[in-house]
């Protein structure tokens, strides 16, 4: 999944993968199949590359039911066995009944599922999706993806998808890619680009909230454990070596991290970084309550954190209030400082004028390297 | 009613329709689609026949179709037949003067085929030649087929251009505007009227179709 705020080349890219945009330089191959290759001079069009495509605005043909629309695709099967393999592919996006309706005649939901079985029907050996789920309602939404993490189980070929929406990468996703302006800044499980990004502007674009600056203090291999000093306090985190004694850091702690500690009856995990502060913003959300403190009174110090609801009511939370809470030394994870950027992209193997996407499921992989121009 | 001078307009119109059909959708479709350098340039050439007085345009169409010039030189040594005052020198001058008739409609046509749907046909497989017929021609039928009517309407009604090209010759070049014409000029104020009657009627049936095409064609897709 490839993620990234608009601009950042995400379309690009799997434009470029299908073959409707040509990038100036480097390679794309699937499953051994060269593509494209500036250096060997290839370019097959995008006819000839095996691929499904759903675009943002589906481009289904106006004109043909959407039945005719996955039918067109079927090409490659025998013509009388079109029409049972074109029905066959609707039903598995739930469509039987609506076969013969136009696309002006069907939801804007029910294009994007003929959409989706129009792609399905070359059996690509990658599917390519366009933020697949921008032109719907939320409730729709939510169904379609839903449905789609569903039937990536049933399909046996990678998926990319292209979003701006991180909960739809975190729900959907094997592995995501973080682009911003043409580059790739970190890559791997959500979980982990989530809790562990590479450097500060990973966890902007990835919307973590509780980023920070502070030094290191020292090393501790035989506990093992990093210490940190940050306004006046000294942070246990995770045993993060690679950082110099004495280096200014960022510092991260994902919202989860963060937990309150009992007003009325203090318990033992509490000696785990303990923290002060005063809530400047409380904010049912249901079940949840998102809490914002700021540290010390500091206003530029603002925490962030997710509280049971039943818990805020309980501890009596609310705006104004003087809290304790600790940061769980294992979900603090070092930055470099955000000047560093670039020595921290090294660091994690992300070469600086090439990037590299892998997408391995089923046997078949989308690899494509471009140099940046 | 010279009902020879109608039959012979019907069959310029219909001629220079045909002819422009695929000359239209080619130039139409690269002109939606393509950037090129001077592609302003081609267009103002192309559009020139609705601004200059088709007695210019016929000027010039004469002087390059004549006998003395390269054209004209080259058509005589190959069809044995003159090019100016025949039936076809006019088709040639009548496909020239509806260039923009034709590719115009054409044109929007073509340009009103979303990016999308066309990146589309490609990811779906389908050859150029597949997508040209299963997808554009389709779409791009309701500017196709305004082109070939304002094309047929205004060649039957066509008038300083002929003069120029073909003159006046019965069944040869005599179309009906010069008919009313010649009419006028005799004092048969009856026929005159009768005709251009005629002309204005069937003009007035055709421009309505095509508006009520390009109205059929914006609901359906909406």
């Amino acid at each position: 999944m490839l993620v990234g705020p608009s601009g950042s080349g995400k379309t690009t890219l799997l434009r470029s993968i299908a073959g409707l945009y040509r990038p100036r330089a480097g390679a794309i191959t699937c499953d051994g199949a060269t593509w494209f290759d500036t250096r060997q001079k290839i370019d097959l069009a995008p006819q000839r590359r095996s691929i499904g495509f759903v675009f943002q605005s589906y481009g289904l043909f106006p004109h043909l039911s959407a039945l005719e629309n996955v039918k067109t695709t079927l090409g490659h099967v025998a013509s009388e066995r079109r029409d049972a393999r074109a029905r066959e592919l609707l039903a598995l996006v739930h469509l039987e009944g609506l076969e013969a309706r136009r696309p002006a005649e069907l939801s804007g939901g029910q294009q994007q599922r003929t959409a989706l079985a129009r792609a399905l029907a070359r059996d690509p050996a990658v599917l390519l999706l366009d933020e697949p789920f921008s032109a719907v309602d939320q409730v729709t939404r939510r169904k379609l993806q839903r449905e789609l993490a569903q039937l990536r189980r049933q399909l046996d070929m990678p998926i990319i998808l292209v979003t701006h929406d991180l909960n739809e990468a975190r729900m959907l996703a094997d592995r995501i890619c973080i682009l911003h302006q043409g580059d790739t800044l970190q890559m791997g499980p959500p979980e982990e680009v989530m809790a562990r990004p590479l450097t500060p502007m990973v966890a902007r674009l990835v919307d973590l909230p509780n980023v920070f600056e502070g030094k290191i203090v020292e090393h501790r291999p035989d506990a093992p454990l990093t210490l940190i000093s940050w306004l006046g306090y000294t942070l246990e985190t995770r045993y993060q070596p690679e950082f110099l004694r004495g280096a200014s850091v960022n510092w991260v702690i994902p919202a989860e991290n963060v937990l309150l500690h009992r007003r009325d009856r203090p318990s033992r995990g509490e000696r785990e970084n303990p923290v002060a502060g005063i809530i400047t913003e409380y904010v049912p959300l249901g079940e949840h309550t998102s809490v914002t403190l700021h540290v010390r009174g500091e206003r530029d110090h603002a925490m962030s954190m997710m509280v049971p609801s039943h818990v805020a009511r309980r501890n009596g939370l609310g705006h104004g209030e003087h809290v304790k809470v600790s940061l769980l030394a294992e979900g603090i994870h070092l930055m470099p400082s955000a000047g560093q950027d670039r020595s921290a992209l090294e660091r994690g193997g992300v070469d600086g004028n090439a990037y590299k996407i892998y997408y391995d499921k089923g046997g078949s992989s989308v690899a494509r390297s471009a140099r940046k121009t | 009613m010279d009902w020879s001078a109608f039959a012979l307009s019907l069959k310029l119109a219909a001629w220079t329709a045909a002819i422009l059909v695929p000359i239209g959708i080619v130039l139409g479709r690269v002109l939606a689609w393509r950037y090129f350098k001077g592609k302003s340039l081609i267009e103002a050439l192309l559009a020139l026949p609705l601004v200059l007085p088709p007695t210019v345009l016929g000027f010039y169409l004469l002087n390059a179709m004549g006998g003395n010039s390269a054209i004209g030189r080259l058509y005589q040594s190959l069809l044995g037949d003159s090019l100016v005052f025949t039936f076809s020198g006019l088709v040639v001058a009548s496909v020239v003067f509806n260039l923009p008739f034709a590719i115009q409609p054409m044109q929007r046509g073509f340009e009103a085929i979303p990016d999308d749907i066309r990146d589309a046909a490609a990811c779906c497989g389908l050859s150029r030649w597949r997508i040209f017929t299963r997808i554009e021609l389709p779409l791009a039928w309701p500017g196709i087929l305004s082109a070939v009517i304002l094309t047929f309407a205004h060649t039957l009604g066509e008038f300083g251009v002929v003069l120029m090209v073909g003159g006046s010759i019965p069944d040869e070049t005599k179309t009906i505007a010069i008919a009313i014409y010649d009419r006028v000029q005799a004092f048969d104020p009856a026929n005159a009227g009768l005709m251009s009657a005629v002309l204005l009627g069937f003009s007035f049936v055709s421009i309505a179709f095509v508006y009520l095409l390009s109205n059929r064609g914006r609901r359906r897709h909406a």
